[in-house]
């Protein structure tokens, strides 16, 4: 497998803000790559390291082999989709998605060839006589995709592509970039805030927070075996208690994440919890639940018999399912 | 009983009862705030436009020297006489100049404030830039002519520096050359520059504040080099700001009386010949068909930057 992207011991500082510390990555070609973090976590600095409109303070960056500091973004075989899809006003679809190969100088009836092509992948085709202004928002996303792709970069970048989009549109889009994704064969490195997103999609994930990569893995990784704190509570949620009081006895002083789906309901052989609370949710309710002056979240399905605010139930886990956090955040 | 505790009691006062009117009735409102502003655009403004517009319709007669209030075309041709169309042809010239000179100027510093200067530096940009506009304009004006005249500061400069062969050779050069640059076309342009530039700076720079930094980035991103990604993306973005500064510039050396008059050789510009024929030759048809060139002059202007699409963008 061919690296496409590798950073080792990247620093970007500003002034004595350290916006990425000390960042080791490696992405591979054909990856779906996504970064995931709250605001300010480090993660759009990553991106904006790769497309090289930043420089890094320290350290290193590869892309596919070659050193990226100091080769400025029009020479990256590099594209972005920005956040807020930063089209070009003054010009209509066909135009900004054949901006790049206008710049490349390529004759203009091949670039609203190459163009229109581009336009039918993200399935807006017919659209390229209007303007972005004259476009909804999730066709403006699509005409940003199609401009970065129409360019054939050998890696693209998403600058959270969705966050403007509503949850419908989302979930959509969410489908048709890894659609896009399999069908260009390339590497696209993500950036987004929202878990959901990042564990539907990547192929791994990169969680920052603080500048910093706290934990990489595929979304089951992640999920399944969180190796701290943050990662716990920002990738799902989850119960963060004792070793000893999730049942894994022999570590007394460390701390577990148990997932609330794996907290179960049972009719016997179960600790005692009174329900304190109950969000229903569709297909599933959320009940907050108190066991030995512990407060636990846990799921259950909406269709078995829903028990009522104060009542007592039985819950139960496997202690296999509880996963043993590392000490630092 | 309830409901009355909802609402705050009844106001009363003329005031009070005037603006519960206006927010009931927000058509009449917008009919009284625009009420004073068309009045004075439609019937000052407009009115004295129009009565300009009719008086260059009259002639004088030349033998009593009184206008004759019949429709004709015979003080137009006179400004097709080939003496006047030189003062239109010079100040039109003049103009397109001094236009372009400020535009080359004004986009650096405005490009400058617009994207790099903050706080006291932003600051420090509108004082510099409205600082002149703050003193007399004939101050300033008699000020040039000391720095550019022969005895001036700008010669003495350039002869510290052994230049004084370049300012020569630049001022041997026919029609914009002279006796020294206070007397030359090329001082009565520096002049207007210095004049006019605050008024190019300011809607450009307004404009460039407005060019998201994305969409430079984005360009870059797509491969463009900066002079790409200006032609391209911010000379188009900027473009309204641009036409907004040109109108500024342009218009005021078209009408501007005063420059010309102290600066440059004594040639006439559109502005002397329109007072000179109102004050001392009584001519006011002749100085309203003058005046008329530079209206026409700017509505072609606006059509032509319309029709190239300046701006699409707004």
């Amino acid at each position: 497998m061919t690296i496409s992207v590798a950073f080792s011991k990247v620093c970007r500082y500003y002034d004595d803000i350290k916006a990425v510390d000390k960042v080791d990555l490696s992405i591979e070609e054909g990856e779906f790559f996504a970064m995931l973090g709250p605001s300010g976590s480090g993660k759009t600095t990553c991106l904006r390291l790769i497309a090289g409109f930043e420089q890094p303070t320290s350290g290193h960056i590869e892309i596919f082999g070659e050193t990226a500091e100091g080769v400025p973004p029009y020479q990256r075989d590099v594209n972005t989709v920005f956040q807020d899809y930063a089209l070009f006003p003054h010009m209509n679809v066909l135009d900004n998605v054949g901006f790049g190969l206008m710049i490349r100088g390529i004759p203009k009836d091949e670039r609203n060839h190459e163009a229109e092509k581009a336009l039918q992948m993200v399935r807006l085709s017919g659209y390229g006589a209007r303007r972005p202004s004259e476009l909804s928002g999730g066709q403006r996303q699509r005409v940003a995709v199609a401009r970065a792709i129409a360019n054939k970069p050998r890696v693209l970048l998403l600058d959270e592509p969705l966050g403007a989009l509503d949850l419908k549109l989302r979930e959509q889009m969410q489908d048709e970039l890894k659609e896009l994704q399999k069908t260009l064969g390339i590497t696209f490195i993500f950036v987004t805030h929202d878990q959901g997103e990042a564990l539907s999609m990547a192929d791994r994930i990169a969680v920052f927070n603080n500048g910093k990569i706290i934990q990489i893995g595929t979304p089951k990784d992640i999920y399944q075996r969180p190796e701290t704190q943050f990662v716990a509570n920002f990738v799902g949620s989850s119960n963060i208690v004792a070793a000893d009081f999730a049942g894994l006895s022999d570590r007394k002083d460390r701390l577990v994440s148990l997932r609330p789906e794996s907290i179960k309901q049972v009719d016997s052989n179960g600790r005692e919890a009174i329900v304190i609370s109950r969000s229903y949710m569709g297909g599933s309710t959320r009940l907050n639940v108190e066991n030995n002056g512990v407060r636990l979240n846990m799921v259950i399905q909406s269709n078995t018999g829903l028990p009522q605010d104060g009542e007592k139930i039985l819950i139960s886990w496997d202690p296999e399912q509880a996963h043993l956090l590392s000490n630092d955040q | 009983m309830i409901s009355s505790a909802i609402y705050a009691p009844q106001r009363s006062g003329s005031v009070s009862v005037f603006s519960d009117y206006c927010w009931r009735n927000p058509r009449m409102f917008l009919f009284l705030l625009l009420l004073p502003p068309v009045l004075w655009l439609g019937i000052i403004y407009l009115g004295s436009l129009f009565s300009l517009l009719l008086q260059s319709f009259y002639s004088i007669d030349e033998f009593t020297g009184l206008i004759k209030h019949e429709f004709t075309l015979k003080t137009y041709r006179e400004l097709l006489h080939p003496a006047n169309l030189d003062i239109v042809v010079r100040t039109v010239s003049m103009a397109i100049i001094v236009t372009i000179a400020a535009a080359i100027i004004a986009f650096p510093i405005a490009y400058y404030a617009a994207r790099y200067a903050r706080g006291k530096w932003k600051v420090f940009f509108y004082l510099g830039v409205m600082l002149p506009l703050w003193s007399s304009y004939l101050v300033k004006i008699y000020a040039w002519k000391l720095i550019l005249a022969k005895e001036g500061i700008l010669n003495w400069f350039l002869a510290k520096l052994h230049l004084t062969w370049l300012l020569e050779s630049v001022l041997s050069i026919p029609i914009i050359g002279g006796n020294s640059l206070s007397v030359s076309y090329i001082g009565t342009c520096l002049v207007f520059l210095y004049v006019w530039l605050p008024f190019m700076i300011l809607p450009l720079q307004a404009a460039l504040e407005r060019v998201p930094v994305k969409l430079l980035e984005a360009s870059s991103d797509l491969g463009s080099k900066s002079q790409q990604t200006f032609r391209h993306v911010l000379l188009p973005l900027a473009m309204p700001g641009l036409i907004a500064g040109s109108i500024f510039t342009f218009s005021l050396t078209l009408g501007d009386y005063i420059i010309p008059q102290i600066i440059g050789s004594s040639r006439l510009f559109i502005g002397q010949a329109v007072y000179s024929h109102q004050g001392i030759a009584g001519n006011i048809p002749l100085a309203a068909a003058f005046s008329i060139v530079p209206i026409i002059i700017m509505a072609f202007y606006l059509w032509m930057a319309k029709r190239q699409g300046a701006f699409d963008v707004l």
